[in-house]
Formats: structure tokens, sequence, C-alpha cells
């Protein structure tokens, strides 16, 4: 083990050349979007959580629960595939895995602030989550194994930091295997309620990986091209290539999540419970429909697809921003998924209840959701100027 | 196998058949009668976690087998309820249930329908079902919600409930609510610290009807009223969202 300093640990980590008055603005800037974003979440403990938010006894989850599945399924999926290439080798990725990893810290910690203020009582949770766990509970499991993941992942990274490779590599795989247990929880909390049929169901566990897997190349594609972008320097080979992987597991991915989704919604139109079919309506042309079609269909998968195809995998720019687009498609995707399980009455026929609920978010939840994005913008701009070198050090092995 | 080639079997004759096998086939005709001679009760009644090994949704809960000493349900003699809301009103009085934010205990839902050509407005009670499944239960991560080992009643632990909201949204009945004032998930608890608690027999809702619409009491007990209505043979009986597979506790029929 080395005894070194911290500062000299940091002056190795460092990456002075992105000090920059430009660099130093922006970091800022993301700095006070999260701080005034999670401040609108905050208030929701001063006003009250019914007061601030646009929730209802109806429709009890919101914008705020399916951005912090999709921060989480984000983080999951950069956790698996820097384990991958961390435990495995083999693939290009490997070179840019310090990276990953790091960004998915900063993408669970995006999900945890954004839940952490939806929740009413998150003190509670802290005392008796350990006092009380129900192991019957799917947000036990979710939240106990995210915690441990990141718990992990924290030591993962400072192990790579301190160039303690051997804990690095058996923390990133104790964390990648946390993480995907995590988002398997994360599925079932859906899936295993019958009260929901547009949620309940085998197939949603796998959806939500699949989701991860697409999320998290879909990122790794973004950062890594941000991150050259910010320093204003060229991708090495070795770099392009780890891209063009990445981009190439997101095509795959693209596709698989695209007969997933196909198969999902006909499902609902072959038989079973109304409630399903009537949710599956409110995507294919209710008030889902802009969303679903617009959003998730085309922005979140055909463009995506035409644009890797246009590039044939060459031209990074244009991955990265099929990465980009895919990233906005699986956050109104999750928008979607959670809103749609919850907007068709339970009582429908009775009381003259429209077959739709209305659902807007407050403004307090879309600054709640700027504040996450300020916390992932925040933290990918200090992890490069901070570890920059960490991350780009395996290009000069 | 199809019933030609059944047909040309030897009868092999019922002198061989082990006893075992001749009493699951005796017993077997003794609860299919049951189920005649119960109406369609018995395979309505859903206690059947609270019943025989087998755990099958439609089994006759046997004697002596609930797990909590009373098994406490209501049944909602829908036809009579005309919607005075006295039910609501002393529920909110009764549980101090806040007059904001959807928050209700108990609720008279409504609808239109047609009979033999003629409108006709139909009415309908709803609370906490109190399931013997109570997917509320399972999902809460830190016990705040449970079976009390007592009554079976589902009731609320306030000062663990972290406001997550999970049972909420696995509740089949919009049975829950946030209430602001306590900040934590509430809902009907039968009157278990309201009225039960002081010895009372019924609950708020039940003793404000004046169309005795619910009818309140142990499930097991073959001397309360309720025994006697979810026994009375012929007698229509359905329970809200049996397919959901939480085993409610509350029984709706006309009568």
């Amino acid at each position: 083990m080395t005894n070194k300093s911290i500062s000299a640990i940091f002056a190795e980590t460092a990456e002075p050349r992105l000090a920059t008055p430009g660099m130093n603005r922006a970091t800022i800037f993301f700095l006070i979007v999260t701080v005034v974003g999670l401040s609108c979440g905050v208030l929701a403990f001063i006003f009250g959580h019914h007061v601030i938010y646009h929730n209802t006894r109806e429709m009890p989850w919101g914008m705020l629960i399916s951005t912090y599945a999709f921060w989480a399924i984000t983080s999951t999926g950069l956790c698996i595939y820097a384990a991958m290439s961390h435990v495995f080798g083999g693939t290009r990725m490997g070179i840019v895995s310090n990276r990953m990893v790091w960004m998915s810290i900063i993408c669970i910690m995006a999900a945890f602030s954004t839940i952490g203020v939806e929740i009413a009582s998150p003190h509670r949770m802290l005392i008796y989550n350990i006092l009380s766990p129900n192991p019957t509970s799917n947000i036990w499991w979710m939240g106990t194994l995210y915690g441990l993941a990141v718990g992990c992942m924290i030591v993962e990274f400072a192990g790579i930091v301190t160039g303690l490779a051997k804990i690095a590599l058996i923390l990133g795989v104790f964390g990648a295997i946390a993480e995907v247990l995590a988002n398997s929880c994360l599925g079932g909390v859906f899936a295993t309620l019958p009260a929901r049929p547009y949620w309940y169901g085998a197939q949603l566990p796998i959806y939500f990986l699949t989701a991860a897997f697409l999320s998290g190349a879909a990122a790794a594609v973004l950062f890594n091209f941000l991150a050259y972008k910010i320093r204003g320097e060229k991708m090495s080979q070795a770099v392009q290539l780890a891209v063009k992987s990445a981009g190439k597991a997101m095509t795959l991915v693209l596709i698989l999540y695209t007969v997933a989704t196909f198969w999902r919604l006909v499902s609902f139109y072959v038989g079973g419970p109304e409630l399903g079919r009537t949710a599956g309506n409110a995507l294919i042309s209710g008030p889902l429909a802009i969303n679903f079609w617009v959003m998730e269909i085309c922005i979140g998968l055909l463009i995506p697809m035409m644009l890797i195809i246009l590039s044939r995998l060459e031209n990074v720019g244009m991955i990265a921003f099929a990465g980009f687009l895919v990233l906005v498609g699986q956050f109104v995707a999750r928008y979607d998924l959670v809103v749609a399980g919850q907007i068709v009455p339970q009582n429908l026929g009775w009381d003259g209840l429209p077959s739709y609920f209305s659902y807007v978010p407050s403004i307090f939840e879309f600054g709640v959701i700027a504040g996450g994005i300020g916390v992932v913008a925040f933290g990918f701009l200090m992890g490069e100027r901070v570890f920059g070198k960490t991350f780009t050090q395996k290009e000069h092995h | 196998m199809n019933i030609e080639d059944l047909e040309k079997e030897k009868n092999e004759g019922i002198e061989n058949l082990p006893l075992q096998e001749r009493r699951k086939f005796l017993q077997m005709g003794l609860v299919v009668t049951g189920v005649f001679l119960g109406g369609s009760v018995l395979s309505l009644t859903s206690t059947s976690h609270a019943s025989d090994q087998s755990n099958q949704d439609r089994d006759i809960p046997a004697e002596g087998q609930y797990p909590y000493p009373k098994h406490y349900g209501m049944v909602m003699r829908q036809n009579r309820c005309v919607d005075c809301e006295k039910c609501v009103e002393a529920c909110k009085q009764t549980n101090h249930v806040p007059d904001a934010h959807g928050a209700y205990r108990t609720a008279i839902q409504e609808r239109l329908t047609t009979e033999n050509g003629a409108e006709k407005r139909e009415f309908r009670p709803v609370l906490c079902n109190h399931c013997n499944r109570p997917p509320c239960v399972r999902v809460c991560p830190t016990k705040a919600t449970y079976k009390d080992p007592q009554t079976g009643i589902v009731v609320m632990d306030y000062a663990k409930c972290i406001g997550c909201k999970t049972c909420m949204a696995a509740c089949p009945y919009n049975a829950r609510y946030f209430n602001h004032e306590k900040y934590a998930i509430d809902k009907c608890n039968f009157c278990i610290d309201t009225r039960l608690a002081e010895g009372k027999t019924e609950t708020a809702c039940a003793a404000a009807c004046p169309a005795r619409v619910r009818i309140f009491g142990d499930l097991k007990d073959k001397s309360t009223e309720i025994y006697r209505l979810l026994h009375t043979p012929d007698t229509k009986i359905w329970v809200l969202r049996p397919d959901t597979g939480a085993l409610p506790n509350v029984f709706y029929m006309n009568a």
C-alpha cells in the first residue's frame, strides 16, 4: 500500500488543463442549478409534500419517482459496463471504465437526491429501514441494495484513485452485482403490484435491466464524448474504439428494447384486465400519446437508430448525439411508465370518473428534475477536473 | 387420452383402491356438496390464507384454523344504501380524518345503470378491505403497516411510515391517503383504536348507518350477524377486484 498524502494523490489525478475560466463558470452554473433545483424539493419539507408536488391519492407517484428510476437505471448500466470491462477485460470499453465508475456514482447520487426530497419522511427511513426491515418489500431491498452498491463503488473508486487495483476490482464486482439486484428490485416494485395491470407481470424487471443496458451505453458514449469536447482534444484511437464499442452495445440493446416495448404493449390488447388495456390506450392514443410516439419512439429509438446507421458507427459525434437522444427518450419512457400505471381510475365506471386522471407535474417537481441534472453535470465536470488523469491514465500505459 | 380410448379400458374396480384414495374421493365429494349447500358464498369467502394448508383462494375456511383470535370483516348490503353519507361523517368525526387533500377512510361510490330499460342509480360503500393477503403490508419497507395479530385488521404504525407511498400504489381499493397532519399514510382500521378498544362492537360507519347496510363482526364467530349473512344459502356474494388475489374481508350482497 502506498502512503501518499491526499494532496499528492489529487496532484496525480487532477487535470489542471481544465481549470479554465469557461469551465469554472460552467461548474458554478451547474452547482447553482443543483442548489436551486433541490431547494424546490426542500420546500416540500417546509410547506408539505402534498402542497408542493402534484401527486394525489389516486396518483401517488409522479415525475420524481420516474426520474429517480431513470438515474438509478442509468447508474446500473454504467456500473455493469465498467465492471465487465474491469473484470473480463477484452472489451474496448476498459480504457474509459474509470470514468464510467465515477459517472455511475454520480448518477446514483442524482437518483438519491431526487427520491430524497420525494419521500415524505426520509429520516424515518434511515431509522426504520434498519430497525424494522420488511424482507418482503421490494422498496426495502431496492434501497438497501442501491445503498450497498454506492458504498462498494465509492470504495472501488477510492481504490482506483489510490492505485489499489485489487480492492477496486473486487469492490467493482460487488458493486455491479448489487446494482443489478437493486435494478431488478426496482423493476419488482412495479412488477409485483397486481392492482396495477399496466405494471404487473414478469417482464418488467427484465425490461428495467434492458433499459439499464441501453441508458448505460448511451451515457457512456455521451460522457466520453463530452470529456474530450471540454478538453478541446481529439480522442485517441483507443478511446474512439471504446466509444464505438459502447455505441455498438447501445445499438444492440436499442433493438432488444424496441422488441420488448412492442410485445409489452401488444400483451395488453390480447386479453387481460381492462385497466391494462385502457392504460395502453393512454400511450397509443390518449394523454401520453405525444410522449410515447414523439419522445419515446421517434426521438428515443428511431432517430438514434437512423443516426447510428448513418454514422456507420464511425462518426463519434453522431453516435454521441444518438446517445443523448436515447437518454432523452429513456427519461420520458420512465415518466410514461410510472404515470400510465396509475392514470386509469381503479374504480372506473363509478362516480362519473373520466378514463384518465390528469397529472401535470408542479413547477417544483420540474425544479427537482433540474436539480438532478445539475448534480450529474456538476459531478461530471468536477470529476473531469479532479480525477481527469485517472480517467485517461490507461491511454498512456 | 381421449374419451374413446378411455372407454376401451378395462374397469379396474374399486376393490384394490388404497384407503387413502377412497378418503380423498369422499373428501372431494363433501367439499363439492358443501359449496352447493352453502351457496356461492363458500367459494368466495376469502379466508383461505386463514384456512387450510393448500392455500387456494376458493378453499372453505376450516374450523379453528384462523390465525387471529378474532377475524373481523364487513358485509355491505349494497342495495340498501341511499347515499346519506352518515357513515362518512361518523368516520370523519370518530377517527379525526382531515377534510383536505383527498383524505377519507370510507366513501360511497355512485353510478347510473339501467335495469329493465329504466335508469337506476346505484350506490356502493367502500373502505379498506383488510385483505388476508394485503398488498400494502407486503410492500411496506419498514413494517409501518401490518395485520394486527389479534384481529386481522390492517393497521398503521405512523412513527415508522417513511411516506414512500408504495402502499397507496399497491392497494387495489384506493383505500389509503396521505394524512398531512400525521405526515404519514393513513387508512381505515375498523375503528380499532377509537371504538373497538373501548369495548364497542361496531365500527363508527356501521353504527351510524340508518339502513343497516354495513354489518361488521367476527367472521369466525357463528353467533354474529355477519356469519349468518355470509352463510345464508343461495345468497349471491361478491368481493371487489377478486382478480388481484388480495383476498378481501369486505363482502358485498343485495339483501
